[in-house]
């Protein structure tokens, strides 16, 4: 390999500071105390702290999946701290109480709050550690009847909705992190639009670990009644640490009939130094039920963070006419592991699932592709179309794609393309004789790769998405 | 064409070159001053494709010895980008695919960055969409290209118009054209060839690697060079193409070892 391809992929992470807030931190461990104070602290009724205790009772009984293709050391899950909050933690009742040493991190961020917030015309919950910090817009959504807000504080104020969604679409025993996430979580978002509602803005969350040897399990639920229609972006940082940081977050959708979600993520946790060190392991569970007919969910995801990413954002098509939509960009570079994609579960007739998923593979970076597409006896008439693309860039790394298909309907239609290409020093030299740079044409290569991907992004997220891309792969041609 | 005033564009001398190890230039003398058109010819294997790489800055040759001047300036203290933006444009032999990336956008690109190495105004893509169409006409290229991915799927003769096509957005001081004109059917040959001759003019110079006498019956050179293993051994005006045409390469040869005997 060229030096040229050497040095594109070797930019300095910027979000790895530590912002110095006092933080009410759990002791380290796990067992039936640590979740009785978790739900202690978070004041929460009998019947949560019932659905943990069973969670953890199933947990308990569960084995660590070995089948991903990531290696990693066994997880000592006793040291680690399951509760995280920034002190003070009292009641916040405008962006003005909030700590400014925790407004300046959002500002070193770039999270469009306060000001930017509603020039940006976007709501923002905001979780910082483990507690979610404000709430922009709360009061102009309420107008139109949505409710979006922490899912802690949703627990006291429509325990009925909490109660009648929460582990619906991912059981508390679905696998291994959803069962320790339904057990330890501690805040998250939840978004409920009433039938007939067009969410009027894209309603946004932006997670953020702070606290060395803290894991960050949140979990968010949307419901989209009849008619809804919602447009919800998550975006994710972390300091740099030498350690490894746990993130077991589930996130449940729910569409009724004739609803719409989309679930639009740009993750860039921590992803390690260039030799591995450091860095969150991403282990995440993301699932959508289209219950009712008509109805839609679409995820788009542009993983570039976590040391590990291990993520399958899936949709169970259960109305007739249900759309699935998965538009995938993960990136992996230096010693970064990504065993990600999707399951779309066709139940409903005439369902129909898209899946696009870009991997782009530099440095010593393993990055594969895990999917699964069931049509079940009764999804007569369903159709999926599937496209993995594979981008190498060096030759060092590796990418893999394990597509996963099972038809029970002879009368269902899948089709599935893969490609695999390299950006080699045969372009970048075509590109270097034209006048442009290395970092140039590396940039113009991965975003003609991506464009499928990236125009499913609202367009703000689109254009931190291709800025984001560009540094995560400076130094990594040259 | 041959111009009294003309300046010296590129001065090689000596110049050897390796790739993996393995010596393909073998000491290159070649001088072209502006207005000129010089053809290099020469069997397989003689180092023309090579030479023409190592002028462009391919990152698989070493240079090894040897001096080469471009604009009075040394060659080898700029990478690749910098000598295509200080006016060295290589045409590729085999044009290279880049998937996903519009024809359009990668053209603008090349273009805005020469336009602003030289101090001129950039154009956006709008104005840039009816310059290029212009320059298509050219070479009666559709402007359907514009749209499709670098190069994917091009037919052989389209890579090399669009590769022409470059060259005359880029107007470059210096175009190298590595066997342009191969794959080219007889139509498409008259097209790229009254292309390169619509370009040149005394401010710049052309040199064309080339097999076959036939793009020479289009573009005249004013210098016809022939490598062999490395060298040029044998340097004429145009009626040496012609000459070589008719007898092949083996008696140039013979009379440049005799010659070496000589010398020796």
């Amino acid at each position: 390999m060229s030096s040229v391809l050497q040095n594109l992929v070797n930019q300095p992470y910027k979000h790895g500071f530590v912002t110095d807030i006092e933080s009410d931190v759990a002791p380290k461990g796990l067992n039936e105390d640590t979740i009785r104070l978790i739900s202690a602290k978070k004041n929460e009724p009998a019947w949560l702290l019932e659905f943990r205790l069973k969670a953890y009772a199933q947990w308990l009984k569960m084995e660590e999946p070995k089948w991903p293709n990531v290696h990693y050391p066994t997880i000592d899950f006793q040291s680690i701290s399951y509760y995280s909050a920034p002190k003070p933690n009292k009641k916040l009742k405008s962006m003005d109480e909030v700590d400014p040493e925790l407004l300046r991190t959002f500002e070193k961020l770039g999270v469009p709050m306060n000001e930017r917030a509603k020039l940006a015309g976007v709501a923002v919950d905001v979780i910082f550690d483990s507690v979610s910090v404000a709430t922009t817009y709360k009061a102009k959504l309420a107008e139109v009847g949505i409710i979006f807000c922490s899912i802690s504080e949703a627990v006291h104020q429509h325990p009925e909705l909490i109660q009648q969604y929460l582990g619906t679409v991912v059981p508390v025993g679905d696998n291994y992190y959803a069962a320790l996430n339904s057990a330890v979580f501690t805040d998250g978002s939840f978004c409920f639009i009433p039938k007939g509602v067009k969410c009027p803005m894209d309603l946004s969350t932006y997670f953020r670990i702070n606290t060395e040897a803290s894991g960050q399990f949140e979990r968010t639920l949307i419901v989209a009644e009849d008619g809804a229609s919602v447009s919800y972006l998550e975006g994710c940082t972390a300091p740099k640490f030498d350690t490894n940081q746990l993130h077991a977050a589930v996130v449940e959708l729910v569409a009724l009939d004739n609803a719409d979600i989309k679930y639009s993520t740009v993750q860039n946790w921590y992803a390690g130094d260039e030799n591995g060190v450091g860095g969150i392991y991403n282990f995440v569970t993301k699932r959508g039920l289209c219950k009712g007919i008509n109805s839609r969910i679409s995820w788009t995801q542009v993983e570039t963070g976590s040391a590990i990413t291990w993520k399958y954002p899936s949709c169970i098509l259960r109305g007739e006419n249900s759309v699935g939509e998965f538009y995938s960009v993960a990136l992996t570079n230096h010693m970064q592991q990504a065993d990600t994609g999707t399951k779309m579960v066709h139940l409903g007739k005439n369902t129909r699932s898209t899946i696009v998923s870009k991997g782009i593979s530099a440095g010593r970076s393993n990055n594969s592709y895990r999917g699964l597409v069931r049509i079940a006896p009764t999804a007569a008439g369903s159709r999926n179309y599937s496209q993995c693309d594979s981008m190498l860039i060096g030759d060092k790394c590796g990418a893999n794609t394990f597509p996963y298909i099972d038809v029970r309907n002879p009368s269902a239609k899948v089709e599935h393309e893969a490609s695999t290409s390299k950006i080699g020093e045969d372009q970048l030299f075509y590109f270097a004789q034209r006048g442009i740079g290395a970092e140039e044409a590396v940039s113009m290569i991965i975003n003609g790769f991506c464009k499928d991907v990236f125009q499913q992004l609202p367009m703000e997220f689109a254009v931190e998405a291709t800025k984001l891309l560009g540094l995560k792969l400076e130094g990594s041609v040259g | 064409m041959i111009y009294q005033d003309s300046k010296t564009l590129l001065d090689v001398r000596g110049l050897r070159a390796t790739v993996n190890g393995i010596e393909i230039l073998k000491g290159i003398d070649l001088t072209v001053k502006s207005g000129e058109v010089h053809a290099i010819m020469g069997p397989n294997g003689s180092g023309k494709s090579t030479f023409a790489k190592v002028l462009a800055g391919h990152p698989a040759y070493e240079v090894t010895g040897g001096t080469v001047a471009f604009q009075g300036k040394s060659l080898f203290d700029l990478k690749p980008e910098e000598r295509a933006r200080a006016g060295l444009f290589l045409g590729f032999q085999y044009p290279i695919e880049i998937p996903g990336v519009a024809n359009s956008q990668f053209l603008r690109l090349a273009y805005n960055t020469v336009q602003a190495q030289r101090g001129k105004d950039e154009l956006d893509p709008l104005e840039f969409d009816d310059f290029v169409r212009e320059k298509m006409k050219l070479l009666e290229m559709n402007p359907d290209f514009l749209d499709r991915s670098v190069n994917e799927g091009f037919s052989g003769g389209e890579k090399k118009r669009n590769e022409i096509l470059q060259m005359a957005l880029l107007e470059p001081h210096l175009a190298i054209l590595d066997e342009t004109d191969s794959g080219l059917d007889i139509d498409a040959l008259r097209v790229v060839a009254g292309g390169v001759n619509q370009l040149a003019n005394k401010d710049n110079a052309v040199v064309l690697v080339t097999h076959y006498q036939r793009l020479l019956n289009y573009i005249v050179p004013d210098f016809v060079h022939v490598m062999e293993a490395g060298r040029v051994i044998k340097t004429g005006g145009k009626d040496l193409a012609l000459e070589l045409e008719t007898r092949g390469y083996d008696w140039v040869s013979a009379e440049y070892r005799a010659g070496a005997g000589a010398r020796a």
